[in-house]
C-alpha cells in the first residue's frame, strides 16, 4: 500500500502522455523525410496538419507538470521525472516543427527535377530518425546506456551535415539556374533541420541520463 | 557528507527505553553554523536523538545508552549538565513561555546564573529579542505577560529565551508544527538568519521545511540513520531507496 496514490497515478499518466506525444513525433519526423524522398505531397501535408495536435499536447503536458509541482511538491526521482518531462516536451515540439519545415520544403520542390538523386539526405534522415526512436526507447526503459549511445551518434550526423553543406555550396557556385540554386538552398535547409532533430534527440538522451542518475551531462 | 568543522559528533549512539530500542548505532557529525535537519516518520528516533545532544535523555531513568557524543573537544558526559544545556539550547514543539512577563522570560536563565545588573539584563533582552525578530512587536510591552502573545510570537520568545544565555548550538524539536503558515515562515526566516551565528539542529515532520531551510538532512527510520547528506542531494537524488520512498510519499 503506497500513500499519495492520486499524485503518483497522475505522475504516471503524465509520463505515458509524454511517451504518446513522443511516438507521434517520431512518426511525423519519419513521415516528413519519406515525403521528401518520394516528393509525396499528401504525406507532407499530413505532417503539417498534425502539428496543431502536437502543439496542443505540448501545452497540456506543460500545464499538468506545473500543476503537479505547485500542488504536490515533488521530490527526488519524482522531481527529476517532472524536470525531464518539462524539458523533453520542448525538444519533442521543436522536432515536430523541424518535421513541418522539411514537409514545407517537400511542397516547395515537388514537381521539380531534382538537381541530384537524394542519397545523403535519406542516409542522414535514417540516422536522425533512429536517434529519435532510441532516445524515446531510452526514456521508456530508463536506459542510461542507450541514452548515452544515442548522444554518441550525434557526431556522425554533424559530419554528414558539414559534408552536405560543402557539396551543396559547390553546386550553387557552379550553377546559374535560379530554380536549381533555390532547390540546393532548400536541400541545405533540410540537412540543417535533420541536424537539429538529431540535436534534440541528443538532448533527450542527456535528460534520460539525468532522470536515471541525477547527473547533468552535456553529450554529443 | 562533506561538511564544515563539526561542532558535535555522535559515534555509535544506541539508546533503549527499558527494553525498547530507540536508536541504533547513530554516527553523524553536526557541522558548525549550518542548519542540520532530521526527518523521518513518527517513532523513528529523531526526537530522541535530538535530546541526546544536550543530555535531555538523562532525565529519564529508564534510558540506557551506548556510544558517545563529542561536543567540541570532549564527550558530553564530561560537561557539567547545566553548563552543557546553556551552550546547547533547546526549543520545543509547543511554545512553552513561563507564565511571567516577556522581560522575565528572557532574563530567567541569566538571573539563575547570578546576573543582576539591570543595564546588563536590559541589553540582553533587547539583543535576544532582536535576534529572534520579535523586538519590534513587543518592545512597548516587555512587562506584560508572555501568555498574551500569539503562538508564533510565543515561539519566537522561546527562541529569544534560548539565545539569551548565549548558546553555541540550538536544538529545535518541531518548532513550527503548532504554528500557522505565516508564523512558520517567520520562524524559517529566523532560522536562516540565526545560522550566521549559531549551529542549528532541527527535527521536523515537514519535509518541505527541511528542504527550504537546512544545509544537511539526516533521514532516520526504525531507530537507524538511513542516510545523511547535503539537503540538495537528499531531495534531488537520494542514495538510498528507503529515503526515496519516504520523501516521495511511497512509504508504508
Amino acid at each position: 500500500m503506497t500513500s499519495r496514490q492520486q499524485y503518483h497515478d497522475e505522475l504516471e499518466a503524465l509520463h505515458s502522455r509524454l511517451l504518446e506525444m513522443g511516438s507521434l513525433v517520431e512518426k511525423v519526423v519519419a513521415r516528413s523525410v519519406e515525403s521528401l524522398a518520394q516528393l509525396d505531397v499528401d504525406a507532407a501535408q499530413n505532417v503539417i496538419d498534425t502539428d496543431d495536435t502536437l502543439d496542443a499536447m505540448e501545452m497540456e503536458i506543460e500545464q499538468r507538470c506545473i500543476r503537479l509541482i505547485a500542488l504536490q511538491q515533488p521530490m527526488a526521482a519524482d522531481l527529476r521525472l517532472l524536470a525531464t518531462i518539462l524539458k523533453v516536451v520542448t525538444d519533442l515540439e521543436r522536432m515536430a516543427d523541424n518535421a513541418v519545415n522539411i514537409s514545407e520544403i517537400t511542397l516547395r520542390i515537388a514537381g521539380q527535377q531534382l538537381v541530384k538523386p537524394l542519397v545523403d539526405i535519406p542516409k542522414m534522415a535514417a540516422l536522425a530518425v533512429q536517434m529519435v526512436h532510441d532516445a524515446l526507447a531510452a526514456l521508456v526503459q530508463r536506459d542510461e546506456a542507450l541514452a548515452r549511445a544515442v548522444c554518441e551518434r550525434d557526431d556522425a550526423v554533424d559530419d554528414m551535415y558539414a559534408a552536405l553543406f560543402e557539396e551543396l555550396v559547390d553546386m550553387m557556385k557552379s550553377d546559374t539556374d535560379p530554380i536549381r540554386v533555390s532547390q540546393c538552398a532548400n536541400l541545405m535547409f533540410t540537412a540543417r533541420f535533420l541536424e537539429r532533430i538529431a540535436d534534440h534527440a541528443t538532448n533527450i538522451g542527456e535528460r534520460v541520463v539525468y532522470l536515471v542518475s541525477g547527473e547533468r551531462v552535456k553529450l554529443g | 557528507m562533506e561538511s564544515k568543522q563539526p561542532v558535535m559528533s555522535s559515534r555509535h549512539i544506541s539508546l533503549w527505553y527499558d527494553k525498547t530500542r530507540a536508536l541504533t548505532d547513530i554516527t553523524m557529525d553536526i557541522p558548525e553554523k549550518q542548519v542540520t535537519a532530521i526527518i523521518g516518520p513518527s517513532g523513528c528516533g529523531k526526537s530522541t536523538f535530538l535530546k541526546t545532544l544536550n543530555r535531555m535523555t538523562d532525565l529519564n531513568p529508564a534510558v540506557k545508552m551506548g556510544g558517545f557524543i563529542n561536543f567540541l573537544d570532549k564527550p558530553l558526559q564530561q560537561y557539567d549538565v547545566v553548563e552543557l544545556r546553556r551552550r546547547v539550547g533547546m526549543v520545543f514543539q509547543k511554545p512553552n513561555p513561563f507564565p511571567k512577563s516577556i522581560y522575565d522570560n528572557i532574563t530567567f536563565g541569566l538571573r539563575l546564573q547570578g546576573v543582576k545588573k539591570k543595564s546588563d539584563l536590559d541589553a540582553v533582552v533587547e539583543s535576544s529579542l532582536r535576534r529572534a525578530a520579535l523586538w519590534d512587536e513587543v518592545k512597548d510591552r516587555l512587562k506584560q505577560s508572555a501568555m498574551g502573545l500569539s503562538g508564533g510570537q510565543q515561539q519566537r520568545l522561546c527562541i529569544a529565551r534560548a539565545l539569551a544565555v548565549n548558546p553555541e548550538v540550538v536544538l529545535m524539536d518541531e518548532p513550527c508544527s503548532a504554528l500557522d503558515p505565516v508564523a512558520t515562515a517567520k520562524i524559517e526566516d529566523l532560522i536562516l538568519q540565526l545560522k550566521q551565528e549559531y549551529t542549528i539542529v532541527i527535527v521536523t515532520h515537514n519535509m518541505q521545511q527541511a528542504a527550504r531551510i537546512s544545509d544537511g538532512t539526516a533521514f532516520f527510520l526504525s531507530s537507524q540513520l538511513v542516510e545523511y547528506d547535503t539537503t540538495v542531494k537528499m531531495f534531488e537524488n537520494p542514495g538510498d531507496q528507503r529515503t526515496e520512498d519516504y520523501i516521495t510519499g511511497r512509504f508504508g
